[in-house]
C-alpha cells in the first residue's frame, strides 16, 4: 500500500482526481452535450430526438440569428480595438514616474473587479433617455439640444454597449500590459536613445516587439470574453432595440431559457465555437513568442 | 522587478515639466475620472431623495439633501440581505473546494510529474478558455437531471469549472518556483508526499494561495449567467442576479434603491480587493504571463 502511494503515477492521478472529476462532469461532458443538444429538438422539460442539421439550417436562414452574428462581430471588433488602444496608452502612462503610483494602479483596476452586472446598472442609469446626466451635461454645454436616446436607437445602443464594455475591459488590459512593460530592461531604451531614436521609434522598434507575446495572450483572452459576453447586454438592453444589440450569447439564452427551445439555443452556442477556435489558433500561430524575443536566434 | 521599475524612469528627466503635464498628467487624470465616474454616480444616486433624482434643475453632481431612505428600503423591504448571504456562502464554498482540488492537481502536474502530466497541464489551460456562455444550456440540463435545479449546490458545483483551471494554472507557476532540493531533503528524511505537500510546499506557496483565493472569490461573487439560469426562487438568488432581476419593477425604475443595491453588492469585493491589491494583480497578471 505504502509503496503504491509513493509511486508517482498512482499518486499523481490520485491527486488529480478531485479536479479531474469536477471538470469532466461539469465542463467536458457539458461541452459535448451542448453540441449534441444542438442536433436535437429538446425543449425545457421534454427530451428531444435527433434532427440532424435542422437547427443549424434554420439558424443560418433566420434573420435575427444573422443579425446577432453581425452584432457580435461588430461588438467584438469595435470593443477590442478600442480596449487595446486605450489599454496600451493607459499602461504606458502608468509606467511613467508619477506621484501616488501604486494608489493609481489600484484605483484603475476597480471597474474590472466590481460585478459587471452591477456596474452595468450604473451605465443603464447613465444612459437613461430622460434623466441621463451625460445628456444633461452636453445640453448645459450647449453641444446638443435634445436628450440623446442612448439605448433606444439601434446604432446608439450598439455604441453605448461597446462603450460600457470598453470601460470595463481597459483596466484589465492596461494592468496586464503594464506587467509586461516592467519586464523590458531600461538599458534597451537607453541604448536606442543614444543611437538617436526618437520617442516614437523607441516605442515602435523596442517596446512594441518585446511586448508582442503578452499582447497576444491578453488580446486573445479579451477577444474570447468579448465575443461571448452576456451580462452587459442582458442588463443594458436585453438585446433590443429591434434585436440590434443581441449577441449570439444573449440570443441563445433568450431562445433556450425563457423561450424553452434548449436545442436551438445550444445550436446557436455551438456556432460560436468555430469563431473562438479560430481566434485561439490565430493568436497561437500568428503571435506566439518567437525565439529572438527570448534572446535566441530566429 | 523593483529595480527595473525604478530604472525605467531614468530617462524621464529629459522631458520638460510642461510637456509632461500635457503628455502624462492630463491624460492620466482624464482616464481616472472616466473610470471612476460610474461609481461616483452610483454612490450619489443612492443617497439622493427621489425628487432630486427626477428633477432637471440644480446641479446633479451633488447631493443636496442626502437620505438613507433607499438603503432602508433595500435592507428591510427587499430580500437583499438574503442575496448577500447566499452569494457569500456560494463564493466561499466554491472558492475553498476549487482551491483544495487545484492545490492537489497543481502539485501532481508540476511536481509528481506522472506520465501524461504535460498533456493534463495543457488540457487545464484549454479548459480556462471555455467561456460559460457556451456551457450554460447543457449545464442547465445536467443540473436539472441531478435534481440540483434552484439550489445553492447548483452554483457551488458549477463555479469550480472556471475556478479550478485558473487556480491550478496559477498555482503551477508558484510551485515551479519552489526549489526541488527542499523536497529531496524531506524525502531523504522519510517524509511522505502528503507531508511534503502540507508541511513544506503549502507554507511556501501561501502568497500564491492568497492570490488564487482572492481572485476565485471575486470571480464567484461576480458570476452572472449560471446564477441567472439555475436559480429561480428569490430567496436563494445571488446579489448580481437578485438586484438585476428583482429590483427592476415594471416601468417605474427605483433608481435610488437600484444604485444602493449595486453599491452595497460591489462593496465586499471592493473591500477585499483593497486589502489584497498586490495579490490580486499578481494573480491576474501571473495567469496571463505564464
Amino acid at each position: 500500500m505504502e509503496r503504491l502511494l509513493n509511486n508517482r503515477n498512482v499518486l499523481g492521478w490520485l491527486f488529480l482526481l478531485p479536479a479531474a472529476a469536477l471538470l469532466l462532469i461539469f465542463l467536458t461532458y457539458p461541452l459535448g452535450l451542448g453540441v449534441w443538444l444542438g442536433f436535437t429538438d429538446t425543449k425545457v422539460g421534454r427530451g428531444g430526438t435527433w434532427i440532424g442539421w435542422d437547427n443549424f439550417a434554420y439558424l443560418v436562414g433566420d434573420s435575427v440569428a444573422q443579425l446577432s452574428l453581425f452584432n457580435t462581430l461588430f461588438y467584438t471588433t469595435a470593443a477590442s480595438i478600442l480596449k487595446f488602444g486605450l489599454g496600451l496608452w493607459l499602461a504606458l502612462l502608468l509606467n511613467e514616474h508619477v506621484p501616488f503610483k501604486s494608489l493609481l494602479r489600484a484605483i484603475v483596476l476597480l471597474p474590472f473587479i466590481v460585478p459587471t452586472a452591477l456596474s452595468a446598472l450604473a451605465f443603464w442609469w447613465l444612459y437613461d433617455a430622460q434623466f441621463s446626466v451625460l445628456s444633461w451635461t452636453l445640453t448645459k454645454l450647449g453641444w446638443i439640444h435634445q436628450y440623446i436616446d442612448f439605448l433606444g436607437d439601434p446604432w446608439n445602443a450598439r455604441w453605448s454597449t461597446v462603450a460600457a464594455n470598453v470601460w470595463r475591459g481597459v483596466p484589465f488590459i492596461a494592468i496586464c500590459l503594464l506587467a509586461g512593460l516592467q519586464t523590458i530592461p531600461p538599458s534597451l531604451h537607453e541604448a536606442a536613445a543614444l543611437d538617436g531614436a526618437t520617442g516614437w521609434q523607441c516605442f515602435r522598434y523596442v517596446t512594441l516587439p518585446l511586448l508582442t507575446p503578452i499582447i497576444a495572450v491578453v488580446m486573445t483572452f479579451s477577444v474570447l470574453f468579448t465575443f461571448t459576453d452576456f451580462q452587459l447586454i442582458y442588463v443594458l438592453t436585453r438585446g433590443g432595440p429591434l434585436n440590434s444589440t443581441h449577441l449570439m450569447a444573449t440570443l441563445s439564452f433568450q431562445r433556450a431559457i425563457p423561450g424553452g427551445a434548449l436545442g436551438e439555443g445550444a445550436a446557436l452556442a455551438t456556432l460560436m465555437i468555430p469563431f473562438l477556435l479560430s481566434a485561439i489558433l490565430f493568436s497561437y500561430f500568428g503571435l506566439q513568442r518567437r525565439t529572438w524575443q527570448q534572446g535566441g536566434k530566429d | 522587478m523593483k529595480v527595473a521599475a525604478a530604472d525605467s524612469q531614468s530617462m524621464s528627466y529629459l522631458q520638460s515639466l510642461p510637456r509632461r503635464v500635457v503628455t502624462v498628467y492630463v491624460p492620466l487624470v482624464v482616464f481616472v475620472i472616466v473610470l471612476l465616474f460610474p461609481f461616483y454616480w452610483m454612490a450619489t444616486t443612492a443617497f439622493k431623495p427621489d425628487a432630486e433624482l427626477l428633477s432637471r434643475e440644480g446641479n446633479p453632481f451633488w447631493v443636496h439633501a442626502p437620505t438613507l431612505a433607499h438603503f432602508h428600503k433595500l435592507l428591510f423591504e427587499t430580500p437583499f440581505p438574503e442575496w448577500m448571504l447566499n452569494t457569500m456562502i456560494v463564493a466561499f464554498v466554491a472558492t475553498f473546494t476549487s482551491l483544495a482540488a487545484s492545490v492537489l492537481a497543481a502539485y501532481a502536474i508540476e511536481r509528481l510529474r506522472f506520465s501524461g502530466s504535460r498533456q493534463v497541464g495543457l488540457a487545464i489551460f484549454l479548459a480556462y478558455l471555455v467561456p460559460p456562455s457556451i456551457l450554460f444550456i447543457p449545464l442547465a440540463a445536467i443540473v436539472f437531471k441531478l435534481g440540483l435545479f434552484d439550489t445553492r449546490f447548483a452554483l457551488i458545483l458549477t463555479y469550480p469549472t472556471f475556478l479550478i483551471p485558473f487556480a491550478t494554472w496559477l498555482l503551477m507557476g508558484y510551485f515551479r518556483s519552489i526549489p526541488y532540493e527542499l523536497e529531496e531533503c524531506a524525502l531523504i528524511d522519510g517524509a511522505s508526499r502528503w507531508q511534503i505537500l502540507t508541511r513544506i510546499i503549502l507554507p511556501l506557496a501561501v502568497p500564491g494561495l492568497i492570490s488564487a483565493g482572492i481572485f476565485a472569490f471575486t470571480l464567484s461573487w461576480n458570476e452572472f449567467i449560471y446564477a441567472l439560469t439555475f436559480i429561480s426562487s428569490s430567496e436563494i438568488k445571488t446579489v448580481p442576479v437578485g438586484v438585476v432581476t428583482e429590483l427592476v419593477e415594471g416601468d417605474v425604475y427605483h433608481w435610488g434603491s437600484l444604485m444602493a443595491g449595486a453599491l452595497l453588492g460591489s462593496l465586499p469585493v471592493a473591500v477585499i480587493y483593497s486589502f489584497f491589491v498586490e495579490y490580486y494583480v499578481a494573480g491576474m497578471t501571473g495567469a496571463v504571463k505564464e
